[in-house]
């Protein structure tokens, strides 16, 4: 467990049995100064300075963050986790991820968001960088519970973050799974670069929106290895005023042969203030990349909400219970303990939508 | 005991139901039958408090407790099951997860003590069993995927499992074939005792051969046209509706 506030490392527990598995998991200011080999191999590798704006202003004053290798063939014996929180007013947190795996290693990366409520916005400009060397698997899981403003829209974390993963080495894979409560406005898209051939991407989110909030997210697929697959699976649920949108690119290059890409994007709205947006780009290159996109929208059904509540559930129990029963695809790919918390979380975002 | 007075209802300022007098006695199973646009559903509905229909007078209670004024949720922890003509679909929702969810919200709402999963799942195993039902209809997702049969058997596991004291089966029996009647049927008559009471709406006679009514109900244009024993369902069935409606008439 690695804690950071306001984009300073605490600690970081539980180094004695990583390190005998050979796992250096450390803030990375520290691996910076142990460990300046990997980190100037890696560093800004996956996503350069000139990414984007909010990648540019992160590499620019960034001060910390996690640091994570494993080594060959190396099963990390732990789940990873990293805490964040925005304490300090008026701030903005800048922390930077970087996580290698080498050939043939496993590691599971968890990371959850928390901020007290403040009536300013904040801003969040991380960026995240995954390097999977062959056959090498990460799993990179989020819960984002930042501040979302108040009822009104004040206040609020703008979550502006840059996450992506290179799956260099062949057979190699990159799983994200988010579930996106809070923050006021929330522009993220991890991403999957599927160089190696036979390269694996996941993306699995949930994003909740209420009152106010907006959430922009999605992810990247780019097919540059042969057979590369990658799999989309977003759940979007809208309510009170807010707006939700998935925006995705899924681009296969002509070296790709025989990729494939499911994409199922999935909208839910509550109340009939929200708005719930798709937004798919699919760009082939390669004549034998077989790409899937299903999409739906749905609203939680009267019939539904009475069928539940003649069984003696209350609204709000029922209206949790199809709410997690849609993103119950989603929800499965968390560890357990994250999935039980990212359920309470969802309910809690949904506090009062209905009736 | 559930006591119907003098009940209006409407939907969309539709006048269906006409002033319904009915009493059910605890104990005793009604039957109530009637053409297609009778209002037998419209009396399901609003025995279980669906919002669009609107009481425009009389009362309805049920042990006393004035159920037009009680949310769905409160009617159905004081014992009212409506066991639905046309069961809902929910995604991703586990049959079991669902009931038991719903089974302990009852017993929270009525001072009862709640049920671990493991306590429910013999439970709802046992009931399973008995209602010579697949043991994977707990597994799956409430109704999705489910034949128009299962459905309806479903709702009777449910009910089964949560124990209701005033079940109403909205045309369980419609689009049933004989050994899908006969497992509802034994559903209903597993139930029936002394504090365990029934309204079974139902077009057909066929039904009421398997779960006999202790009194069958003629349902036209809105209100109660003949009351009798469970030989009326078999005058109704030589007779047809009109015939019988126009004698009341």
């Amino acid at each position: 467990m690695d804690a950071v506030f306001d984009s300073v490392s605490v600690a970081t527990t539980f180094r004695q049995t990583l390190k005998k598995a050979g796992v250096i998991f450390c803030p990375i200011s520290e691996a910076v100064r142990d460990h300046p080999d990997l980190v100037q191999q890696y560093l800004g590798s996956v996503v350069p300075i000139s990414d984007n704006f909010f990648a540019a202003l992160n590499s620019a004053v960034f001060t910390d963050g996690s640091f994570c290798y494993v080594p060959r063939g190396v099963r990390c014996p732990m789940e990873l986790s990293t805490y964040f929180r925005i304490n300090a007013r008026s701030t903005g947190q800048f922390e930077r991820t970087l996580i290698i795996a080498d050939a043939g290693s496993h590691v599971s990366y968890l990371e959850g968001c928390t901020a007290p409520m403040r009536d300013e916005n904040q801003l969040h400009a991380a960026v995240v960088e995954l390097i999977a060397h062959e056959d090498a698997r990460i799993k990179y899981s989020t819960v984002q519970n930042w501040y979302p403003g108040d009822a009104e829209g004040r206040g609020g974390i703008y979550n502006f973050v840059t996450k992506r993963g290179a799956c260099r080495g062949a057979r190699s894979k990159i799983s994200w799974t988010q579930v996106e409560t809070g923050s006021a406005i929330t522009w993220k898209y991890p991403s999957c670069v599927l160089e190696g051939d036979d390269s694996v991407g996941e993306f699995y989110s949930v994003a909740v929106t209420n009152n106010h909030q907006q959430a922009d997210t999605g992810t990247k697929m780019m097919h540059i290895g042969k057979r590369t697959k990658s799999t989309i699976v977003s759940k979007g649920i809208s309510a009170g005023k807010s707006n939700n949108t998935y925006r995705g690119l899924v681009r296969v290059l002509p070296r790709a042969s025989g990729a494939r890409n499911y994409t199922q994007c999935d909208s839910l709205l509550i109340g009939d203030a929200c708005g719930a947006h798709t937004v798919p780009y699919i760009e082939s290159r390669n004549p034998t990349a077989k790409v899937e996109h299903e999409a739906t929208t749905s609203k939680i059904a009267d019939d539904q909400l009475f069928y539940c509540r003649q069984r003696g559930l209350s609204e709000e129990d029922a209206v949790n219970l199809i709410v997690n029963g849609f993103c119950k695809d989603v929800l499965k790919e968390l560890p357990m303990e994250f999935a039980v918390e990212a359920q309470k979380l969802l309910a809690v975002s949904l506090e009062g939508s209905v009736g | 005991m559930l006591e119907i007075r003098g009940l209006f209802a409407a939907i969309e300022d539709k006048p269906i139901l006409q002033g319904i007098d009915l009493t059910v006695p605890q104990g005793e199973v009604h039957a109530i039958m009637g053409p297609n646009g009778s209002g037998k559903s419209t009396l399901a509905y609003v025995l279980s408090g669906r919002e669009d229909y609107a009481v425009t007078a009389g009362s309805a209670t049920f042990d006393g407790h004035d159920l037009l004024t009680m949310e769905p949720e409160a009617r159905a922890a004081t014992g009212l099951f409506l066991a639905f003509q046309y069961p809902v679909e929910l995604p991703g929702v586990g049959n079991a997860n669902f009931l038991r969810t719903a089974l302990n919200a009852q017993r929270r709402s009525r001072g009862d003590s709640e049920l671990d999963a493991v306590q429910f799942l013999k439970v709802a195993r046992a009931e399973t069993k008995r209602l010579a039902m697949p043991e994977d209809m707990l597994r799956r997702n409430v109704n999705v995927g489910f034949s128009g049969g299962e459905k309806k058997r479903n709702e009777v596991l449910q009910m089964a499992i949560l124990r209701p004291r005033l079940a109403i089966l909205d045309e369980t029996d419609s689009g049933l074939d004989i050994d899908a009647l006969k497992i509802v049927a034994d559903g209903v008559n597993a139930l029936r005792g002394p504090d365990f009471s029934a309204l079974i709406i139902t077009h057909y006679q066929r039904l009421l051969d398997h779960i006999v009514p202790d009194h069958v109900h003629v349902l036209a244009g809105g209100r109660i046209v003949r009351s009798g024993g469970p030989e009326l369902a078999h005058e109704l069935e030589a007779k047809g509706y009109a015939g019988m409606i126009a004698e009341a008439a």
